[in-house]
């Protein structure tokens, strides 16, 4: 997979191949490059179209990130049931002594 | 182990005539509370592998989180005990990566708006005061853990594969983390350690975990950087990993800083990455380099409100708060009458709070050490474990030390109950009954074992008349032997007396 910088510069902001190629890696998505010239432009336009936003005079209106005006939504500290182990090691795509089954982790040490 | 090379190391007063280091911690505390942090999950240490996992902490789809309330109030609490601010508005946010302990490709954590910041921690090292800055606490949750499957046993090299247990993915965490501590030159590998222990001391206080380095409910990454004397400018620093025990936490800073100023001698760069600490060689060797922070891709955590912890709630919370370590260690040392270096023999050897209880259940504070530091010390040596784990109780000690204050046993008898009661046998008073410890009175029994003691040697008999005085001193210890040292031997040099003379 090339990763070489070719500026695709639309509208602001700017997305280009690059980026595109460190998202996909971030994600673990295997991208062709065909794909990150069309990705790139169709998240460009995402981009763009969310970019309208920054137009609106909302100066003195805090960033919002929950549409619904709660705070301090809490549980009490109880323990209750999980659920039994073979429901959750069913949903597994592998499993072994009883634990979840992965394949080997490369290049950390834990 | 095979990854560590050995490397080239400056000695470490060495290190110092040229390098002042600068370290920094980052802690993490596993709450002690009941459930998960956003589930109702049991947290129970050692359960059978993943028996206490549910939707949310698996991170199944449509699951939603809710904020565990008591590991919300443990972190405000952690907060003011460290002199922090708490923030009237924080908010979790999620930390995007892969990894196989994290079941949801996330940690839900804190990002820009922790629960709690700018707090300090003062800690004592050889007679000075180290004032060190705490950048924030805030509130995240655990990861699962990995069983690494082939290849050396648990170790990822050479591992086929790997098996993963998430009963603690979900569990509260707390990150504690310092600003740079510069300045403790020579001291910085104690301070260190220094922090770490009073850090945990607190949280022990608070009651908010267990904080057992070696069950992980309290782990330590140690930073550290040097610069060259004089410069403005701090170094490039490493961060050392698997640091699991308050010695190894001096130990990685001395290792790095006797490596580091290597590396710099030699005209090289500190390359900024992760290390891991082995305990066995007391080395670091270098693990991955870490993902740029703004690859984590932090947003806030939409599928939870934010806290907005207001004046009443953390007034509350700050006037429950126990007394604090720093300050029951003064006040005890003022109450016992203690030389500074005395109260850091009894912190050291982890007796304070035993001594304490002790004194509590009626000793004197004077017979309470003693006993801690003495016969008990030597028993928890021997048997190598921590004081407070022998199989007795403060209540108990303060027992024997009333039997031998009121003369029914001597400090040996005292010492043969303690071996009944380490055995499980009962409470001191019952031992002694049990084994017939009690020091013999002017019975028929010690009479008797005073005249066989005289007949049995009419030449000690002699000496002591013609003068000899010090001579009696082999009668009493025939007595003693006959009566196994449950006589008084007061009580048996007089009765002797009164018999030769």
């Amino acid at each position: 997979m090339s990763t070489e910088s070719t500026p695709d510069r639309g509208a602001t902001p700017a997305l280009g191949r690059q980026d595109i190629a460190h998202l996909a890696r971030l994600a673990r998505l295997a991208v062709t490059d065909e794909e990150l010239d069309r990705f790139a432009g169709q998240l460009g336009a995402v981009l763009d179209a969310v970019a309208q936003v920054q137009r609106a005079d909302a100066g003195d209106v805090a960033p919002t990130t929950h549409a619904v005006p709660l705070t301090n939504v809490l549980r009490p500290d109880v323990a209750t049931p999980s659920l039994p182990r073979d429901v959750v090691l069913a949903g597994a795509p592998a499993a072994e002594d009883d634990r979840f089954r992965v394949p080997r982790i490369l290049g950390e040490e834990e | 182990m095979s990854e560590t090379r050995s490397e080239t190391l400056v000695e470490f007063d060495d290190v110092l005539t040229r390098y002042e280091p600068v370290i920094g911690l980052e802690t993490h505390v596993e709450l002690g509370t009941e459930s998960k942090m956003f589930c109702g999950c049991a947290t129970t240490f050692g359960a059978e592998p993943n028996t206490q996992t549910c939707p949310v902490c698996l991170g199944l789809p449509g699951s939603l989180p809710v904020a565990n309330a008591a590991a919300v109030e443990s972190t405000i609490r952690i907060g003011l005990a460290l002199g922090c601010r708490i923030a009237s508005w924080s908010r979790f946010a999620r930390k995007n990566y892969f990894y196989p302990d994290i079941p949801k490709g996330f940690q839900t954590s804190q990002y820009d708006e922790p629960l709690c910041t700018a707090g300090h921690l003062d800690v004592e090292v050889d007679g000075e005061t180290y004032r060190v800055e705490i950048e924030r606490v805030h509130l995240e949750e655990d990861t699962g853990k990995n069983l690494h499957v082939g290849g050396a046993t648990g170790r990822i090299h050479g591992a086929d594969h790997s098996l993963v247990d998430f009963n603690r993915a979900g569990i509260p965490l707390v990150e504690i983390v310092t600003r740079p501590v510069a300045g403790a030159g020579a001291k910085a590998p104690e301070v260190a350690r220094a922090y770490v222990t009073e850090l945990r001391e607190i949280i022990q206080a608070l009651g908010a975990s267990d904080v057992r380095m070696e069950q992980g409910s309290l782990r330590c990454d140690v930073n550290t950087s040097l610069a060259p004397i004089g410069s403005l400018e701090w170094g490039t620093r490493t961060e050392t990993k698997n640091v699991n025990s308050l010695r190894s936490v001096e130990r990685s800073v001395r290792y790095e800083m006797r490596r580091q100023a290597a590396v710099l001698d030699a005209g090289g760069r500190v390359v900024q990455e992760t290390r891991h600490f082995h305990e066995d060689t007391g080395s670091t060797s270098s693990g991955r380099s870490k993902e740029e922070a703004t690859d984590y891709r932090y947003f806030p955590e939409p599928d939870l409100v934010p806290l907005a912890p207001d004046a009443e709630w953390i007034e509350k919370l700050a006037a429950g708060l126990p007394e604090l370590p720093a300050a029951r260690r003064r006040r005890l040392q003022e109450e016992w009458g203690l030389s500074a270096t005395e109260l850091t023999w009894l912190v050291n050897a982890g007796a304070l709070g035993l001594v304490e209880q002790t004194v509590a259940a009626g000793a004197t504070p004077a017979d309470a050490r003693k006993w801690w530091l003495g016969e008990l010390a030597r028993r928890a040596n021997d048997a190598g474990v921590e004081l407070a784990d022998l199989a007795v109780t403060p209540a108990q000690v303060a027992e024997l030390t009333a039997l031998v204050a009121e003369g029914t046993i001597n400090d040996k008898l005292a010492r043969q109950a303690l071996d009944g009661v380490l055995a499980g046998e009962g409470d001191p008073r019952a031992v002694v009954e049990a084994r017939g410890l009690a020091v013999m009175g002017e019975s028929d029994e010690l009479v008797a074992a005073v005249e066989a003691a005289i007949a049995g040697a009419p030449d000690v008999v002699e000496k002591v008349r013609g003068g000899k005085v010090q001579a009696l001193g082999a009668l009493v210890g025939a007595v003693m032997k006959t009566t196994r040292g449950q006589a008084d031997a007061a009580t048996v040099r007089r009765m002797l007396e009164e018999r030769v003379r």
